[in-house]
């Protein structure tokens, strides 16, 4: 594993107003209808502050490869969780069958 | 306090790799934490999903400028963290502790705000259960909406609660002179924990304040 280097403090404050201002950013676009897309920028931000925690306040990226395996051990389960749940509940309905003739308003 | 044992364990070859098994075992956990919250994450958005419009409707209820604020607050703390990591790795015992202390107090701003939001949800009967009033028709798909919103930040406020208590004690002991180098795990490990409590709430910040604010 390679030696624990640690980065700059300069490095800390830059991090910590880019944060404040995408904060500042998602907040703002929250008010402009976007349509479906809303949802999706404001998650492409969060993980985008997200990221820059892990990789200078939480200094993975001055760390070896073990932490970026439990970070992509991370990575792969959560997809598993988010991913396979959603494939079935957002598809459930897709392929619902014609109801016969007279029969539509069974459940 | 009883004095401290030596710097290295007996089962590590040296002080770095004593410091490299500490951060992953911790680096684990965290990803166990991922796999929790990933878990009311998936259940909210199924639901949300189901019921957009009375998810949307519901969220329109919280206090977005306190959630912002908060969101500032956190961020503010993961500043102070990593600055007394920054300086326990230097042996800087008196920044150490103010950083520490500093941290703890940003924290429990969060949790005193948090405070206030959870009075005026009680004030205006938007608690699940019986005394849950909704006027505008989806009153069993908004109460959903509700118990994800006292689940997941109540949770997160759990761990926030767990992380203001380490800092109390880190800081007492940062101020005695215990934590000086090589003995700073602690301080690390709890900067790792502290900063992924930060990243929960960047994302239930988002997912339950702003969406559908159009």
């Amino acid at each position: 594993m390679m030696s624990p280097d640690v980065p700059h403090r300069r490095v800390y404050y830059l991090v910590f107003v880019t944060l404040l201002l995408l904060t500042l950013v998602t907040v703002e676009l929250a008010f402009f209808d976007l349509g479906l897309l809303n949802v999706y920028v404001a998650l492409a931000i969060a993980a985008g502050k997200a990221s820059l925690v892990v990789l200078f306040f939480m200094h993975a990226r001055y760390r070896g490869g073990l932490t970026w395996a439990v970070l992509g051990a991370a990575g792969v389960w959560l997809a598993i969780l988010l991913l396979l749940t959603l494939s079935d509940f957002v598809t459930r309905d897709w392929l619902a069958p014609a109801a016969p003739a007279g029969l539509e308003d069974t459940p | 306090m009883a004095e401290p044992g030596p710097a290295l364990a007996g089962q590590f070859e040296d002080l770095e790799q004593q410091q490299d098994a500490s951060w992953l075992g911790m680096w684990v956990f965290l990803l166990t934490e991922v796999m929790f919250f990933g878990g009311m994450f998936a259940g909210y958005a199924v639901y949300r999903a189901a019921y957009p419009a009375a998810f949307g409707d519901a969220s329109r209820h919280l206090d977005l400028p306190l959630g912002a604020i908060n969101t500032a607050v956190l961020i503010c703390s993961s500043l102070t963290m990593a600055l007394a990591v920054h300086h326990a790795q230097r042996g800087a015992r008196r920044h150490l502790t103010a950083f520490l202390v500093l941290t703890l107090l940003l924290g429990v701003t969060f949790l005193g705000i948090k405070a206030v939001e959870y009075t005026h949800k009680f004030e205006q009967h938007l608690v699940p259960g019986r005394s849950f009033l909704y006027e505008e028709g989806t009153a069993r798909h908004a109460e959903l909406f509700f118990v994800f919103y006292f689940a997941m930040t109540g949770m997160h406020g759990l761990h926030m609660v767990i992380g203001v208590g380490l800092l109390a004690v880190l800081a007492v002991r940062a101020w005695r002179g215990r934590l000086a180098p090589p003995r700073v795990a602690p301080v690390e490990l709890s900067g790792l924990y502290w900063h992924f409590v930060d990243i929960v709430w960047i994302f239930l910040f988002p997912l339950l304040y702003l969406i559908s604010r159009t």
